[in-house]
């Protein structure tokens, strides 16, 4: 049987990794390569590195980066941040990576997806997007460049078009629930699972793995994305990357 | 000396990490003259069906693979549409395949799966083997593979079915004939279940 897939999700600022609380307050906890290898020795699912500084600095993929991690990673890697062509894309995914996770560049031109889809595969595009609950009314907006800019689109709206266009998954990432460490935000994911029929990782806000197994049971087959919970312990947020063994994560599945 | 042929398509380069790390004689080969100097060869595949059969054609290593594995029987590994392109074709494109192994490419059908996600088939998924054969020597068939996938290989013989996968009902998740071998599932990207089935090939002593 499919099982569903427990993510780790590796934020990279200034070429270390970082955890934020809402999209703030960045902490470091530790070197991407470092990590990549402890979670090979984990058997991790499934890897994420979001390169966060990319859009905003208005620069493009660190091929480098990407190189050494992609050669180092035994499990599938996403990753994203600051593609914008369909050059880097391919180039990213020869180097080694399964897929290319886009945001304001696939915002900004839907076309992308495609055009790189044609080439790679479907299934190797990835759109993430970040929401954040509207203030009044209820709904959620969707933003780019980390959380500073909101996106004209209309959450149900952007994801019909992905259903119709095809794309290989969509990652959906809270910037309320991001590093509280308070449980998913299942009503939000919700809404888009019944809107589409691709693969969704939801994002932001995992706190237990009681967290995790309560987003499987209610979604059968997702992708349960995490970062604190996979790289703080404790209450005082000790840095320390973990995640479940085979016996730990089986009555998670 | 394993070589894993690099024609642009495919994770070639994780393929190398592995067998650089298990101490194997490899060599990433994109050049036709180089192929003979294989004793063993791993075809990767990541895309579309033509897509991938027109960058053989394009690599101009087609021919020269052919020859090497129909009339030399050099044995050979393909990983996804490396495996695919191994049939007659493709329910996803128009171009014929390599005609190695009798079958064809399907599409899941969608109506079967129940839940949601419909495709692709993505994630680890358990197989069940069919032929206990020794390419599966010492593999945890609960932890499975990472699979990727919309397309999956029928075979016409049941002989050429290694082992099978469920997903919306049972598909083949691997396939073989003698000497010709192929996976649906990503080895390269499946831990130490992986790393020891690209192990196993380079161990199989066939005739």
């Amino acid at each position: 049987m499919l099982r569903s897939r427990i993510i780790p999700c590796l934020l990279v600022h200034n070429k270390g990794l970082v955890k934020t609380v809402n999209f703030k307050e960045p902490k470091y906890v530790g070197d991407p390569i470092n990590a990549v290898k402890i979670f090979n020795e984990k058997e991790v699912d499934e890897l994420i590195v979001l390169d966060i500084d990319a859009t905003k600095e208005n620069r493009g993929p660190n091929i480098e980066m990407i190189k050494n991690l992609a050669d180092e990673c035994r499990m599938p890697f996403c990753y994203g941040g600051g593609i914008t062509t369909v050059e880097q894309a391919i180039k990213i995914i020869n180097l080694g990576a399964e897929k290319v996770a886009l945001s304001y560049s696939a915002l900004n031109n839907i076309n992308l997806c495609q055009e790189i889809g044609a080439i790679t595969g479907n299934q190797s595009v990835v759109v993430v997007l970040d929401v954040k609950k509207k203030k009044l009314f209820g709904g959620y907006d969707i933003y780019t460049h980390n959380g500073t800019k909101k996106s004209k689109w209309k959450l149900d709206d952007l994801v019909a078009k992905l259903e119709e266009i095809g794309i290989g998954e969509i990652v959906i990432n809270s910037i309320d629930n991001d590093g509280t460490m308070q449980g998913y935000d299942t009503a939000l994911v919700e809404n888009i699972r019944k809107k589409c029929s691709m693969p969704i990782t939801v994002l932001g806000g995992a706190g237990t793995l009681d967290d995790i197994k309560k987003l499987i049971s209610k979604f059968k087959i997702i992708g349960a994305a995490a970062g604190s919970l996979f790289v703080f312990k404790g209450k005082y947020r000790a840095v320390l990357i973990s995640y479940p063994n085979l016996q730990e994560r089986t009555p998670l599945y | 000396m394993i070589g894993i042929i690099d024609y642009g398509s495919g994770n070639v380069q994780a393929i190398a990490t592995i067998y650089k790390n298990l101490n194997i004689d490899y060599q990433v080969i994109s050049d036709k003259s180089d192929l003979k100097k294989a004793d063993k060869l791993i075809l990767p595949g990541v895309g579309a069906f033509d897509a991938t059969m027109q960058q053989l054609i394009d690599s101009g290593l087609r021919d020269e693979l052919s020859d090497l594995v129909i009339n030399k029987k050099v044995p050979i590994l393909g990983i996804c549409v490396g495996l695919q392109v191994m049939g007659f074709g493709s329910d996803e494109g128009d171009l014929p395949g390599l005609g190695w192994i009798q079958g064809r490419v399907k599409k899941f059908n969608i109506n079967k799966i129940e839940s949601k996600p419909k495709l692709p088939h993505m994630g680890w998924n358990t197989i069940k083997d069919i032929q206990n054969h020794s390419l599966f020597k010492g593999i945890d068939n609960q932890f499975g593979f990472y699979f990727v996938h919309s397309f999956y290989f029928e075979c016409e013989k049941e002989q050429n079915i290694l082992t099978t996968s469920n997903y919306g009902g049972e598909f083949t998740s691997s396939i073989y004939d003698n000497h010709i071998f192929g996976t649906q599932f990503h080895p390269e990207k499946s831990h130490g279940n992986g790393v020891q089935l690209l192990k196993n090939f380079a161990e199989l002593e066939l005739c």
